[in-house]
């Protein structure tokens, strides 16, 4: 039995029976492409077929959205989310590719979007036939991100929207798209509200979706334009001006602090698993050299390895000890540590991978002699994506020192 | 076995650990503390032993020393988690007293298994104090390393580097013999016991190097007949014990900087307002919640989990003394040209914490030993 077993409800020890028993018996099947190393890195249409395809099975089966109700296309579970990706995880499976409208646009429409909205919205978003993205940077918002200029003008039940949204990461496939506009250029953070916007269907039509292009030669994340373009008032969730608290809830889920848990699957492949995690840089010295000599016996890079594995277990046995409220000292204090503490670990594995391989690190993955396939300095790269979105390291030690410790606000 | 729900902390840890929060605070406020410890800062002055031994007897009563004493030796028997709880309160006020050395002692007789060690640890349970005399003058960590011997009945040699040595009343004493290494309970007068107190920088603690000068011994003292097998496998509770020691006083020195931080104010802002100081604040606020799960996480593990118990104990002596260093130094930055003076507390805790972070290893240490645990040996 695993030790999370060990501590199941009866409801949730009968449902890990299930999805163990759905898991086994079925294949997600071999992808034709190289599989991007997160949902974020999607480039093109046939890894998103075989991604989405996979998540439409998992909802198919029970395994996604389980603690949501089902009016809301969800399981009426309690508690049984995080049982899924337990076991979804240890299967293996591919990640699952709507990742911003499981991880943010799910949890802000339980919250805030009236009945009829969620319940047409959610259940598309869950099986995967509608793939969401997220509209609040903009070129002028970035860290100060209630700084958002575009702009939402009300006429009868319609808004107008224009403006322009960057960094929107799968806007390039999007059905759906969360939304934080300005509807008052008199008040900052009184003046913001929060729609959903049909953009596929817009395009063309008063949307434009420009692709960028990372630091790693992916395109995967983009600019959107809003010209004019036309939408019902039933796309508005909570108040007008509202907009801010309503963002809040998307930015808590965003950086894993939320009630609801976000659904989430295993890795694309056997050699990318142990891309990014602490312990598999022991197995990275032990298959490199240094001068000849086993790369895993150079007293350096063992405590390289060594801090990494304290950083990452010690995150780990966090969010174990958030759960036993006798042993934190404020409830929020390790929930809003985890995405800045994360990224930073990831990062910091991928650098000391980059130090044991030496000179191999230079290969990318379009090299056959690439160690691991290309894919550590791949992650290097790929791993400011999470140090920068979601609010930059930065301003999370604001939040941190601000909202936690309680010092004052900085400008 | 396998992991324990919650770190095993339920509600009668929760309840002894507010006790004995509320009995520190109220007890032993850091003014207090700086008066009982620090009322003399002369470098040259004698090395005094500065301890409330008051407060001590109502610590006894309260039950601190039954915690971990099995429950047929006439103790708790709780977990060490529950152990770990009242030390981080210890760290918390900078507590000086013999209760880790008495802790400690008793990890180790515990796993003596002996009629003479569970005797012992009925007396601890009741009161009675004793601390570890097992370190070389080399400072050597390994439980091999010994400088007294056996000889004739006697024991004869030095043991270095004895933790509150003048608060308690037994010596744990490891002595090297023919047949390989031992322990004896030597109690405080003993002939030919000559204890020298060392001059040291930590205020809130002593310590001492014992001479043995021909100390007779018998068989009733005899504690165990492997040394190195008791003190080999208490090791990993003994440095999640100084793990969790800082945990506490990191968290003071974080709370205390960050308070100084929102009243004193320059350039008209408060000075938690300049990012240069806000951000490794909660760098120290992330580095302490991360020693502070890897200690719960070890002590749960030493219980319930003895795979794991060694890594896991490494890994959080190693994070509490990165810990500890970081908070020192910043608490005593960040606190300007008061926080380097002898009346601004926190010189307190900075030197605590040094004694802590030293003591069976620091950080690098620590990290050395875990990858010969988790990677193997380097090759010869």
């Amino acid at each position: 039995m695993s030790p999370q077993a060990r501590k199941d409800t009866s409801e949730q020890a009968e449902f890990r029976s299930y999805c163990r028993d759905w898991l086994s018996q079925h294949d997600a099947g071999t992808p034709a492409v190289r599989l991007p190393q997160s949902a974020i890195e999607i480039m093109h249409r046939e890894q998103l077929d075989y991604l989405r395809r996979w998540q439409g099975e998992a909802y198919a089966a029970g395994l996604i959205g389980c603690d949501y109700p089902v009016a809301e296309g969800g399981g009426g579970r309690k508690d049984c989310q995080r049982v899924a990706n337990q076991e979804m995880a240890r299967a293996g499976k591919p990640f699952l590719p709507n990742i911003l409208g499981l991880g943010m646009a799910a949890p802000t429409l339980h919250f805030h979007a009236q009945p009829a909205l969620k319940e047409r919205l959610l259940p598309g978003l869950f099986s995967c036939s509608d793939i969401w993205c997220q509209g609040f940077s903009e070129p002028g918002a970035g860290s100060d991100l209630a700084n958002v200029q575009t702009f939402a003008e009300r006429k009868g039940d319609k808004w107008i929207i224009n403006g322009h949204k960057v960094w929107t990461s799968l806007a390039h496939f999007a059905d759906w798209m969360i939304l934080l506009l300005r509807t008052d250029k008199s008040s900052k953070y009184d003046g913001l509200s929060y729609f959903v916007v049909p953009i596929k269907a817009a395009l063309g039509k008063g949307v434009t979706v420009r692709p960028l292009i990372k630091i790693t030669g992916e395109t995967g994340f983009n600019e959107v334009f809003f010209d004019d373009l036309e939408i019902s008032d039933d796309y508005r969730l909570d108040e007008v001006g509202k907009g801010w608290q309503v963002a809040q809830t998307t930015l808590l889920h965003e950086r894993g602090a939320g009630p609801m848990v976000t659904p989430s699957s295993g890795r694309g492949s056997a050699k990318a698993s142990a891309v990014g995690d602490a312990y598999g840089l022991i197995d990275l010295a032990k298959n490199s050299l240094r001068d000849g000599q086993c790369a895993a016996d150079d007293p350096l890079l063992r405590d390289d390895i060594m801090q990494m594995i304290i950083r990452q277990e010690g995150s780990k046995q966090g969010a174990r000890r958030a759960k036993v409220e006798g042993l934190c000292e404020h409830p929020m204090r390790i929930p809003l540590q985890a995405k800045l503490v994360m990224s930073e670990i990831r990062q910091d594995n991928a650098a000391v991978a980059i130090d044991i391989l030496g000179a191999q690190s230079s290969l990318s993955i379009n090299d056959d002699n690439a160690p691991a396939g290309g894919e550590w300095p791949l992650a290097y790269m790929n791993s400011y994506g999470i140090t920068i979105a979601a609010g930059a390291s930065e301003i999370q030690r604001n939040i941190l020192g601000e909202r936690i410790l309680g010092m004052a606000k900085s400008k | 076995m396998t992991q324990a729900k919650n770190f095993a902390f339920g509600e009668d840890e929760k309840m002894l650990r507010d006790t004995a929060r509320k009995f520190l605070q109220d007890n032993l406020p850091t003014d207090k503390l700086h008066q009982l410890v620090a009322s003399d800062p002369d470098p040259y002055r004698e090395s005094l032993c500065l301890w409330d031994q008051a407060l001590w007897q109502q610590i006894v009563e309260l039950g601190w020393t039954t915690v971990i004493v099995p429950e047929a030796d006439g103790g708790m028997g709780m977990s060490l988690v529950a152990l770990c709880a009242l030390i981080e309160e210890c760290g918390r006020v900078a507590l000086p007293s013999p209760f880790m050395a008495t802790a400690n002692a008793s990890l180790v007789l515990r796993e003596c298994q002996t009629p003479i060690a569970r005797h012992l640890l009925g007396e601890i349970a009741a009161g009675k104090t004793a601390t570890l005399a097992s370190t070389a003058q080399s400072g050597s960590w390994l439980a091999a390393d010994c400088d007294v011997a056996l000889v004739d009945g006697k024991l004869s040699g030095s043991a270095w580097f004895v933790q509150d040595a003048r608060k308690v009343e037994t010596f744990i004493v490891q002595a090297n013999t023919a047949e390989g290494s031992a322990l004896y309970a030597v109690p405080i007068g003993s002939a030919g016991l000559d204890v020298v107190a060392d001059a040291i920088i930590d205020l809130t603690r002593d310590q001492a190097h014992i001479h043995f000068k021909g100390v007779p011994v018998s068989a009733a003292q005899l504690l165990s007949d492997d040394a190195c097998a008791a003190l080999e496998s208490a090791e990993p509770a003994l440095l999640t014990l100084l793990a969790a020691d800082m945990c506490g006083a990191g968290e003071w020195q974080l709370q205390t900087t960050v308070e100084y931080m929102k009243v004193r104010e320059q350039f008209g802002h408060p000075l938690g307002y300049f990012q240069a100081l806000k951000h490794p604040l909660v760098n120290l606020m992330i580095m302490i919640d991360q020693a502070k799960s890897l200690t719960y996480n070890a002590a749960c593990a030493i219980d319930s989990e003895p795979e794991n118990a060694a890594s896991f104990a490494r890994m959080a002596k190693a994070s509490a003394s990165e810990m500890a260093a970081f908070a020192s130094n910043r608490s005593i930055q960040f606190h300007g040209g008061i926080g380097f003076t002898w009346e601004c507390f926190v010189h307190l805790y900075s030197k605590r914490q040094k004694h802590n972070q030293v003591l069976l290893g620091d950080a690098k240490y620590q990290r050395g030993k875990l990858a010969n645990l988790l990677m193997g040996p380097v090759a010869a």
